[in-house]
């Protein structure tokens, strides 16, 4: 399956990845307005986590592991495989809010959503025409979508 | 039948899901005591608490097993396992041959003796059918007892204070959650609780649980004297390995079932997982009960793929717990008590009293071997790497761990390539 490779030989740390995916999983796909309006009043937040040592840094997100912790963890049935495409699925409404995902995700791939007591993960923008918008956005083709 | 399962929990699933991975096409039989789909066990408090539908319990939809071919017998009981001819007897009085067995029968809740522990409105908490019955009494009842101040007891007594019950904890030991938590966590923890308004006791346990003439519980003697008046009892001490099936089968038992790195038992063919199998603890790196969820899925995963013929060693357990109460949340993974004696562990907490928050990070030589978070725990999952994959600790590093600050870029370069930037073929776990 095609996954998201971060590259930090190429990464400059511009955080056009977050947006990028912020706007996608907005409801206004408005880049302003997700970022204005839908941040602060729905907790609209990116699923890629920018991190930054000394000049290095990259962008990372959920690996879609084929043997995945997350899922593992997962009390409710929220996390699952789906056996045709490989990713490693949410369902926001069986989720409980318990973060035994994000507990037992050792890439630190899956954060809180800031206010409704669920989970935020990267879907690989399930069903995006472009393919991943953090893929698309960045400027310095450090991150690849690509089968491997 | 091929692949013949017992047990429908959490191991179970993760068998069905290894066995498929590798032999798409040999049958599966799953039979299970319970006769409820396999739900997620720790969601009983939160259908207790009333936070989640009946309906949304099942861990797998219905889909699930058909398109994996999975013949499910609910509701049934196996009761004998004969490994020379390589059959089941259950309770509906059938025989049932296998080529692979697995064994996931996982824990029977544990009852302390204390007198009139047996009788009406005594309750454990391990089961679905529980809940329901506590759902039920909670609608006429005041007052009610959690003898545990674990996990388990916590997370019961403050479903049942959801339901607009008055609840008491009594804990034997010094403190609540001894087990997973330190002492700064534990307090954090019961502080929440306490500003709430659940009572908790610790240093004191129930003596005696009082029927009155119609059989129904009026309250309970305490070990330091005290009588406290009461409707129900719920015993929720934890569960130990359901393992009578496998020793009366011959298999050999010590704690839990002993298996080998492949969760293999001492019979051939036969294969446990879950919270009855004594498998191996990654830190400890030896052979132990760790009865978490992720652990029982994870060993039932390998042992499903093992008993589809693939070899594939179980990596080992870690524990993790991730628990809130009242929307405080608390994570403990790996080693968090270390013995006191060994110079060897460095240990660094840092509390903020006013933020409730708390970390507490158990270095051993060069590695990061436990930690705990409460209330700030948005960093935990990177934490874990660095308990996991064992990731040696250098001095820069483990100052920027202490300061809360763990990253990925800490790895190991090569480490760091083969997880995220690997030249081809897809990276595996
Ligand atoms: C209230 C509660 C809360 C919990 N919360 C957490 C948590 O937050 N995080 C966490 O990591 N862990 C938690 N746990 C522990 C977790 O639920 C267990 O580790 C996990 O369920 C173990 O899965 P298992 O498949 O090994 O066994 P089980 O879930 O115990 O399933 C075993 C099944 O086998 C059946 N069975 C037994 N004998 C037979 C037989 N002879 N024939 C047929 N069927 C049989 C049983 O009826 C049962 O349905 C909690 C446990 C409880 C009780």
């Amino acid at each position: 399956m095609k996954r998201v490779y971060p590259d930090k030989e190429y990464c400059i740390g511009c955080h056009l990845c977050e947006l990028a995916c912020m706007t996608a999983h907005s409801e206004s796909k408005d880049l302003i307005i997700a970022y204005r309006e839908e941040r602060g009043k729905e907790g609209l937040s990116p699923r890629k986590r920018v991190f930054e040592k000394g000049s290095v840094c990259v962008a990372i997100s959920c690996r879609h592991c084929d043997e995945p912790s997350c899922v593992a963890a997962c009390i409710s049935g929220g996390l699952y495989k789906d056996p045709e495409t490989g990713r490693t699925v949410y369902d926001e409404d069986k989720c409980v809010g318990c973060w035994s995902c994000l507990m037992a995700c050792p890439y630190g791939a899956i954060r809180r959503h800031p206010v409704k007591g669920k989970i935020v993960k990267c879907d690989l923008c399930n069903g995006r025409e472009e393919g991943p918008a953090c893929v698309q956005a960045c400027p310095n083709q450090a991150l690849k979508f690509e089968e491997r | 039948m091929k692949y013949v399962i017992i047990g429908n929990g959490i191991a179970s699933i993760g068998a069905i899901e290894g066995i498929r991975r590798v032999d798409p096409e040999g049958t599966i039989m799953v039979i299970g005591a319970e006769d409820a789909p396999a739900y997620g066990r720790p969601l009983i408090s939160y259908l207790l608490a009333g936070k989640v539908d009946p309906d949304r319990l099942a861990l797998r939809p219905q889909e699930f097993y058909d398109s994996n071919k999975v013949e499910l017998k609910l509701g049934t009981v196996v009761t004998a396992v004969d490994t020379g001819s390589k059959t089941l007897t259950t309770t509906q009085g059938e025989s049932i041959e296998y080529e692979h067995l697995l064994i996931a029968t996982g824990g029977t809740p544990f009852t302390p003796e204390i007198s009139g522990a047996e009788g009406e409105d005594v309750y454990n908490f391990t089961n679905i059918d529980q809940a329901r019955k506590l759902i039920e009494r909670a609608k006429d009842m005041k007052r009610a007892v959690v003898i545990g101040g674990g996990l388990i007891g916590l997370k019961a007594g403050e479903a049942l204070f959801d339901r607009g019950v008055d609840v008491s904890i009594v804990e034997q030991s010094g403190r609540i959650l001894s087990l997973a938590f330190d002492e700064y966590a534990a307090k954090l923890a019961g502080e929440r609780l306490d500003e709430v308004g659940l009572q908790v006791q610790t240093g004191v346990t129930v003596k005696e649980i009082q029927h009155g003439k119609d059989g129904r519980v009026v309250g309970v003697y305490l070990t330091d004297g005290a009588f406290l008046p009461t409707e129900a009892v719920v015993i929720a001490i934890g569960v130990v390995p359901n393992f009578d099936l496998a020793r009366d089968a011959g298999l050999d038992v010590d704690l839990g079932i002993v298996v080998d790195d492949h969760m293999r038992t001492s019979a051939s063919d036969v294969y446990a997982a879950g919270d009855v199998a004594q498998a191996l603890d990654l830190l400890a790196g030896d052979n132990r009960i760790l009865p978490v969820w992720p652990n029982a899925y994870n060993q039932g995963f390998c042992a499903g793929k093992n008993m589809a013929g693939q070899d594939v060693a179980y990596s080992g357990g870690l524990s993790m717990n991730s628990i809130s109460f009242y929307g405080l949340p608390t994570i403990s993974v790996g080693t968090v008590n270390p013995p006191e004696d060994d110079s060897g562990y460095e240990i660094v907490t840092t509390l903020d009293e006013r933020k409730r928050s708390y970390r507490k990070l158990v270095f051993h030589h060069q590695r990061l071997v436990g930690y705990v978070l409460v209330g700030d725990i948005d960093k935990a999952g990177m934490y874990t790497a660095f308990v996991k994959f064992r990731l040696e600790v250098g001095d820069e590093d483990r100052d920027r761990l202490k300061a809360g600050d763990p990253d990925v870029l800490m790895w190991p370069d090569e480490f760091f390539r083969k997880t995220w930037n690997p030249d081809s073929e897809a990276p595996s776990a």
